[in-house]
């Protein structure tokens, strides 16, 4: 006889659950898994995969610590550890952050400007890193079914913080190799219309200043171009400033907040820049990003919305003594840039000499390497095809330009300042021994 | 081209609506105290702040531990070697010590009767978070949670804001001391049901904000029969676990499901939180723990947009491996959270004032409602005002919590010094006592004026306050409260 199981009807999840947009289902994972299996390790693992994915800056370290080393009370609630400073600060879940955190943060965005710009600390609204900002910032300026255009190719992260659980698009504004991926007038224009052909209702633009995975400053002009299309479309603009304070030249980096305050705050409520401490001091771990805004509503709904992902007031106080003490970051910062400055061109020679050319970049933790002329096909294919190699022959994970957006294959990113430069010369020598082989066996073919 | 004159428009529905919560009346008793705080010396007739749940009580307990142990945190010389692995550790999945540190503690606080998989511990930031986060994995714009009420009222905030899914309240009522029955339970679910609404999960909070209280057995196992009948989610917030100071014993969902062997356990999931029980609000220490492995995935990749910060989760993973410490903290919390509770209550109760019989939390439930003029939440309102602006003391009225009878206040403890407290009970004896509010026979409806409401609760009426500011979950960091040792 035959026995009558009942089946528990599956117990259903939301469709937010169950779908793909938090973008870890992408064959890029690949990348990470062959490096998980088979981490390098200098004298443990001398042939394992390394790790050029993860646009990590460690290069500075040892400035954090000996800070830390110096100045221990900055983690001790002020001296003698009174139980009434330590009560204080664990009790401290005001969403507005504490005071001299923001002050810190605002002078410390300010002093990576040059001073060109000034921030109120009073619009600095503080958010468990930037992934949870852009995230809020999307739930604020749209609405589901709602785009921003961003340019490509971007951040593959974006995906998920932009669209996963806001239900808004993103539409790409592409870029060319041609002209540098420059984001041009058409090209913000083309997007635009693409959206309104298809009903779609852009909010805003989205740019990462610099770019990643670019590795340059975004120029002048083409920030008053896109300043200019904003406001053309009554639309918002979001400058993700993350990697403002790894700039090789302090110079070469114009933020959108300067070219507001020359012009007198005028029209800067459609404005709002991101601003984390995971890249330039190198902190991913404790969560600490901002959101910027010169609109008075925003800042106050971000600042509310901010209670899903404040940032721990233990960091907080840390990074306030940390921020507040100017010979520190001055000394930070300049130094910081210069050895980012040493490792970029370093990588840049060492590629070179293998014969491979990168885009010429002056900021973040990686450089953006051209491969396309040594692909099998100028396609998606070809580029994964090159890619599978690197990661299995050359052992070595970098991210393919299709994960990016790009639009033209044989671009990718090479992180440099996530490892130590012994590693990097290991990286740069198995990519040399791989570019000489593929030459011979072309040559062989010939 | 498409321009939009309206400013509004610029923002989204999500950022202009009220979803956020703040714009309630409820805080005016936050303004009042914010714009006069009390201060034992410098301001001993300001307001007395007895709305903030928070648990004072113990920090010299942690500020010992953590003098004794300078290696648990990264920035003195003793623990500074490990700053940049902590640093640079931001994986969702957590640092293994801090998971396993975590689940140990939780299963301590359940006196060992259940032990956690550091392996389902999922961050989020805060309590707060993980509501939200759990609602974005369980529910659909549109879906319902069933909420019993009274509940915590930043559950609207939380679990509705950018989710857009709805809360149905089951209603609790005095009568059987606010417990939840099974069968208000099938009527709020079935009324749901037919007025289209898809209920998703039942959400309750164990021992629960504002009462006080905890779930026997029996009412447990009942949600989780029912819960798998219905085939829904069962969402337990336990974030008061280590609150409960007097019998009986706290018992988690987590025992029930070990004892209901034909519950579906893919349907419940826990939240947790070091707010409370530890004190720790501005740590930001949010827990979801699930027996389900699609939300556990899920959510861990969600907790992207709250993650604990390493710092914090290092000297957390310290803190609660410390098997000595935690007997001591958890002992200690709940001996001075029994004596708080009994002197104010006790205190109330000579003056005729009674409260809901509890053994948990950081509050109580007073009953007010022989102090109405007349049953109604418009009276319980005036009541409120006069007690913040005659009495100064910021309670939280029942309304706040969508208590569906007017009268009841929710009044907090933990939050300050045993003087303070002290302060408190006064006020209320001397208001109580001074006849400025006449007991008012709850039976005769068409009492009149012969209740001598004080003269300032016309003040109040007409002062209309503007929103509060600050947000209600902190004190202001100049708050004379906490300074007062």
């Amino acid at each position: 006889m035959a026995i009558e199981i009942e089946q528990q009807p599956s117990v259903g999840l939301s469709k937010i659950a169950v779908s793909d947009t938090h973008g870890e289902d992408s064959p890029y994972f690949a990348g990470w898994k062959a490096y998980d299996e088979n981490p390098y390790h200098e004298s443990n693992n001398p042939d394992g995969v390394i790790q050029m994915g993860l646009a990590e800056n460690q290069v500075s370290f040892d400035l954090l610590e000996k800070y830390l080393e110096q100045h221990s009370e900055a983690s001790n609630w002020g001296r003698g550890t009174g139980i009434s400073a330590f009560r204080e600060n664990a009790l401290y879940q005001d969403y507005h952050g504490l005071e001299t955190f923001r002050k810190a943060m605002a002078s410390f965005m300010e002093k990576i400007r040059g001073g060109r710009a000034k921030f109120d600390p009073n619009r600095v609204v503080l958010t468990a890193g930037a992934t949870a900002a852009n995230e809020l910032l999307t739930f604020i300026l749209a609405d589901p079914g709602d785009a921003l255009l961003v340019p490509t190719p971007y951040y593959p992260g974006f995906d998920r913080d932009i669209r996963w659980r806001t239900g808004v698009k993103i539409v790409p504004i592409h870029t060319d190799s041609k002209n540098n991926f420059r984001i041009t007038r058409q090209a913000l224009e083309e997007a635009y219309s693409k959206a309104q052909s298809q009903n779609i209702k852009v909010r805003g633009v989205l740019i990462t200043n610099p770019s990643n995975p670019l590795g340059a400053a975004v120029e002048k002009t083409v920030l008053e171009d896109i300043l200019e299309f904003v406001t053309c479309k009554n639309i918002h603009l979001v400058s993700d400033e993350i990697y403002s304070g790894s700039v090789f030249c302090p110079n070469e980096f114009v933020s959108v907040a300067e070219i507001l305050h020359a012009r007198n705050y005028k029209d800067a409520e459609r404005v709002h820049i991101v601003y984390s401490l995971s890249k330039d001091l190198g902190l991913p771990g404790f969560r600490v990003g901002t959101i910027y805004s010169y609109n008075d509503k925003v800042v106050t709904t971000a600042r509310r919305m901010s209670s899903f992902s404040l940032v721990s007031s233990q960091t907080q106080h840390l990074l306030a003594s940390m921020l507040s003490d100017t010979k520190f970051t001055d000394n930070y910062i300049k130094t910081n840039r210069e050895r980012l400055r040493k490792r970029y061109e370093f990588i840049i020679e060492g590629l070179r000499k293998s014969g491979i050319e990168c885009l010429k970049g002056n900021a973040g933790l990686f450089c953006w390497m051209n491969l396309s002329p040594y692909l099998d096909t100028p396609t998606r294919e070809g580029e994964l095809a090159i890619w599978d190699s690197i990661m299995h022959e050359v052992k070595l994970n970098i991210s393919p330009g299709s994960s990016c957006h790009c639009s033209e294959p044989g671009w990718f990113r090479v992180c440099f300042a996530n490892m130590s430069q012994q590693t990097l010369e290991v990286a740069l020598k198995r990519l040399h021994d791989f570019m000489e082989k593929r030459k011979i066996e072309k040559s062989l073919l010939l | 081209m498409d321009l939009f004159s309206n400013k509004q428009n610029l923002l989204s529905k999500i950022a202009i609506n009220d979803g956020h919560g703040e714009n309630s009346p409820y805080f005016d008793g936050w303004k009042a105290y914010d714009s006069n705080p009390f201060h034992p010396t410098k301001n001993p007739d300001g307001v007395i702040q007895m709305g903030l749940a928070e648990n004072q009580l113990c920090f010299d307990l942690i500020t010992e531990w953590i003098k004794e142990h300078p290696e648990a945190s990264i920035c003195t010389n003793e623990g500074v070697d490990e700053f940049k692995d902590i640093a640079i550790f931001q994986d969702y999945h957590g640092l293994p010590a801090f998971r396993n540190a975590v689940a140990k503690f939780m299963g301590r606080v359940r006196g060992d009767k259940v032990t956690f998989d550091p392996n389902n511990i999922v961050m989020s930031g805060g309590a707060t978070g993980a509501a939200e986060t759990i609602s974005f994995c369980l529910a659909d714009p549109g879906d319902a949670f069933l909420v019993p009420s009274p509940y915590y009222p930043a559950f609207d905030r939380d679990i509705r804001w950018r989710t857009g899914v709805q809360l149905v309240p089951v209603t609790c009522e005095s009568s059987n001391c606010f417990t939840l029955s099974l069968t208000a339970l099938e009527v709020a679910y079935t009324k749901a049901h037919e007025a289209g609404i898809k209920v998703k999960g039942l959400f309750i909070n164990n021992p629960s904000n504002p009462l006080g209280t905890i779930l026997d057995r029996k009412t447990l196992t009942g949600i989780v029969r029912f819960v798998n009948e219905k085939n829904i989610h069962l969402v337990c917030d336990e974030i008061y676990a280590a609150t409960v100071f007097s019998q009986p014993d706290f018992i988690s969902i987590s025992e029930i499901l070990e004892e209901e062997v034909d519950c579906n356990k893919d349907l419940v999931h826990i939240l947790y939180s070091l707010s409370k029980d530890m004190g720790l609000p501005g740590f930001r220490v949010g827990i979801i723990y699930s027996y389900n492995k699609q939300v556990i995935s899920c959510a861990r990749k969600m907790s992207s947009f709250g993650l604990v910060s390493t710092q914090t989760q290092h000297v957390i993973a310290s803190l609660l491996s410390d098997d000595g410490f935690v007997e001591r903290f958890i002992t200690e919390s709940a001996k001075r959270l029994a004596f708080r509770h009994k002197t104010l209550t006790d205190g109330l109760s000579s003056i005729g004032i009674s409260s809901l019989k509890s053994n948990a939390g950081l509050f109580f439930w007073m009953d007010l409602r022989r102090l109405l003029k007349e049953p109604t939440e418009e009276e319980e309102m005036k009541l409120w005002r006069i007690i913040i602006n005659e009495v100064k003391l910021n309670v939280s009225p029942g309304s706040s919590f969508h208590c569906s009878e007017p009268g009841w206040f929710r009044v907090c403890f933990a939050n300050m010094d045993d003087e303070t407290m002290e302060v408190a009970l006064q006020r209320i004896r001397h208001f109580v006592q001074e006849d400025k509010v006449v007991e008012v026979p709850v039976k005769k409806p068409k009492w009149k004026n012969n209740l001598r409401l004080s003269f300032s609760s016309l003040k109040c009426e007409d002062a209309m306050m503007t929103p509060c500011v600050m947000t209600p979950n902190s004190p202001l960091p100049h708050s004379p409260l906490v300074r007062a040792v």
